[in-house]
């Protein structure tokens, strides 16, 4: 019996994301006395993986392969069926995201899994296998029993820190059967923001509204933004006007977002954009308007021009750093 | 083009969460509930893309009696029937089941849905339908383009986008902007009336996944506010109370 951990990467980088389901994967194998194993698909330098050991695995299994170097969910969910076979797993861990859902609900089904995403703690194991999902968009928890010999647990971002005191993994290669239907879907191409912290994964985001007036004053957020070493995102109606990408609208239909500090300037708070942040560590509002709903949510509140404030807070920032 | 659209029947966004029985069963007194606004998107341009090539659009949901409002919402946005499976949605793994079942026999060229409830937020149920049906499943969609026997997509990925093409039939958890979102219009609402609703009982699956209970958040503390002249005051705090910079 082990812990398996799915690995995904990006351009040969390992997302931080799943390093937190490697330690999240560690605490569990600690606890059932066993060990945790991580696997990793496509073209990643041996070094990088040897470091997935400091966050808990003591074995990285690479699927170097590739095909696999985009998501092909179908290709992926094969090849991981066979790797929770091969350990004989009993616990599957992996980051909850756009490749992480479909995946695991794919293993789930070949497994004959319980499966349970979105979880934000390690189980209880003190009367069977039992994990807090975060539900309702944040506003509540529910307690779910899992109750198949294979559990699959999908960790909410930032939910769990990243262990950084663990050896060295071995890493092994993993050469799982893959037929061409696996590849039955055509990934044939993709846009993706470079060189800058992603919002889905960032510890602390800097997000502007329709308060900014015009996507040409968004100069002031990304100062903010890199003064903290934050990533950036906006508000719905911010995307809708094409102000911003979509990847970065933050709320209910958008991305939700869990950081330790969000900052929201010129966004009055929507319950819709408020079910995107609102499992933040600490908020932070700036806002003209005293009576935005958003100050009910937040920790620290400024009432002012969000054109005087923000520089001004972004030089404060800078000379305390 | 024969699509069907799984649909949810969830709390209104804007709802009040709370729970009663011990914090064993969700509280739905006063809430309103609504299609699941991902499914919304999905029945949206299920919608448009009949418009387009002709067919009918399906929609099915795996709930009680109650959920029956909701369902004839989505006939007055457009869909042609509906189906509703008996029983209540306790868990991914058995709706996915009901879906499954009822798919198999339908001959659907594609089988659209939200990316995810906002009651339960698992974001599983498309990829175990795809599994259990032996089809591609791509799962957070955002653009949906049919041409010939294919479909090109584009599915948001982390920071980004990425582009698909696969051949139907195919499986999709769709969310904004791939359509606009439909208001049913007068016509609309009664022509729904009229619309077949079959109700028919679900198969037999396990429940993998058992919820024991319910757990609110701890409340939040007053907000502190800060003089817009004394930004340096929010900086400490940051620093020396939150130590989050």
């Amino acid at each position: 019996m082990s812990v398996l951990v799915f690995i995904e990467s990006a351009e040969g980088e390992i997302k931080k994301s799943s390093l937190e389901a490697v330690s999240y994967g560690a605490a569990v194998a600690a606890n059932e006395g066993t060990s945790a194993t991580a696997i990793a698909f496509g073209s990643i330098d041996e070094a990088k993986l040897k470091e997935v050991g400091k966050a808990g695995a003591t074995k990285v299994l690479h699927v170097n392969d590739d095909r696999l170097d985009k998501g092909v969910i179908q290709a992926y969910a094969n090849a991981l069926t066979q790797a929770v076979e091969k350990e004989g797993a009993k616990v599957l861990v992996l980051a909850k995201s756009s490749l992480g859902d479909p995946v695991a609900a794919r293993v789930a089904v070949k497994t004959n899994a319980a499966l349970a995403s979105n979880v934000a703690e390690l189980p209880d194991t003190s009367s069977g296998f039992k994990v807090k999902r975060s539900i309702y968009t944040g506003k509540a928890f529910a307690m779910v029993e899992l109750k198949a010999d294979v559990k699959i647990i999908a960790i909410k971002k930032n939910a769990v820190e990243v262990k950084e005191d663990g050896g060295d993994a071995t890493v092994e290669t993993f050469s799982p059967e893959l037929s061409d239907a696996d590849f039955g879907v055509q990934i044939t191409g993709e846009e993706r923001q470079t060189g800058e912290i992603l919002l889905p994964e960032a510890d602390l985001v800097v997000s502007g509204g329709r308060g900014l007036k015009g996507p040409e004053n968004w100069g002031m957020i990304e100062d903010l933004a890199r003064a903290l070493g934050a990533a950036t995102g906006c508000s719905k109606p911010v995307s809708d006007m094409d102000w911003r990408p979509h990847h970065e609208h933050v709320g209910q239909t958008g991305v939700k977002v869990s950081p330790t500090l969000y900052v929201a300037v010129g966004i009055s708070g929507a319950i819709q954009h408020l079910a995107g942040v609102n499992s933040s560590k600490y908020i932070v509002v700036i806002n003209k308007d005293p009576e935005a709903p958003f100050f009910k949510a937040a920790d620290y509140g400024i009432v002012g021009d969000a054109f005087e404030v923000v520089p001004k807070l972004t030089e404060a920032i800078k000379a305390r750093k | 083009m024969k699509i069907l659209v799984c649909i949810t029947h969830v709390p209104d966004t804007t709802s009040k969460i709370s729970f009663t029985d011990n914090n064993t069963k969700f509280d739905s007194t006063g809430v309103q509930y609504i299609i699941g606004p991902y499914d919304d998107y999905a029945l949206a341009r299920a919608v448009e893309i009949k418009e387009q090539t002709g067919g009918s659009v399906t929609v099915l949901n795996v709930g009680e009696a109650e959920t029956e409002p909701t369902i004839r919402k989505a006939l007055a946005i457009g869909a042609d029937e509906a189906v509703r499976i008996n029983a209540e949605p306790t868990d991914a793994f058995f709706v996915a089941k009901q879906i499954a079942s009822h798919a198999k026999e339908g001959g659907y060229d594609m089988i659209l849905m939200g990316r995810e409830s906002i009651d339960f937020n698992g974001g599983q149920v498309h990829g175990m339908v795809g599994e259990l049906l032996g089809l591609p499943a791509l799962s957070p969609v955002m653009k949906l383009d049919i041409e010939g026997d294919t479909a090109k997509m584009a599915r948001e990925i982390e920071g980004g986008k990425e582009f698909i093409e696969v051949k139907m039939p195919f499986v999709a958890g769709c969310q904004e902007p791939i359509a606009e979102w439909k208001i049913p219009n007068m016509r609309g609402i009664m022509s729904a009336r009229t619309k077949p609703l079959n109700v028919v009982d679900p198969v037999d699956s396990e429940k993998p996944t058992v919820l024991e209970n319910y757990e609110m958040p701890p409340a939040k503390g007053d907000v502190k506010m800060i003089d817009a002249d004394n930004v340096e005051e929010l900086v400490d705090l940051l620093k020396n109370e939150a130590k989050v910079i």
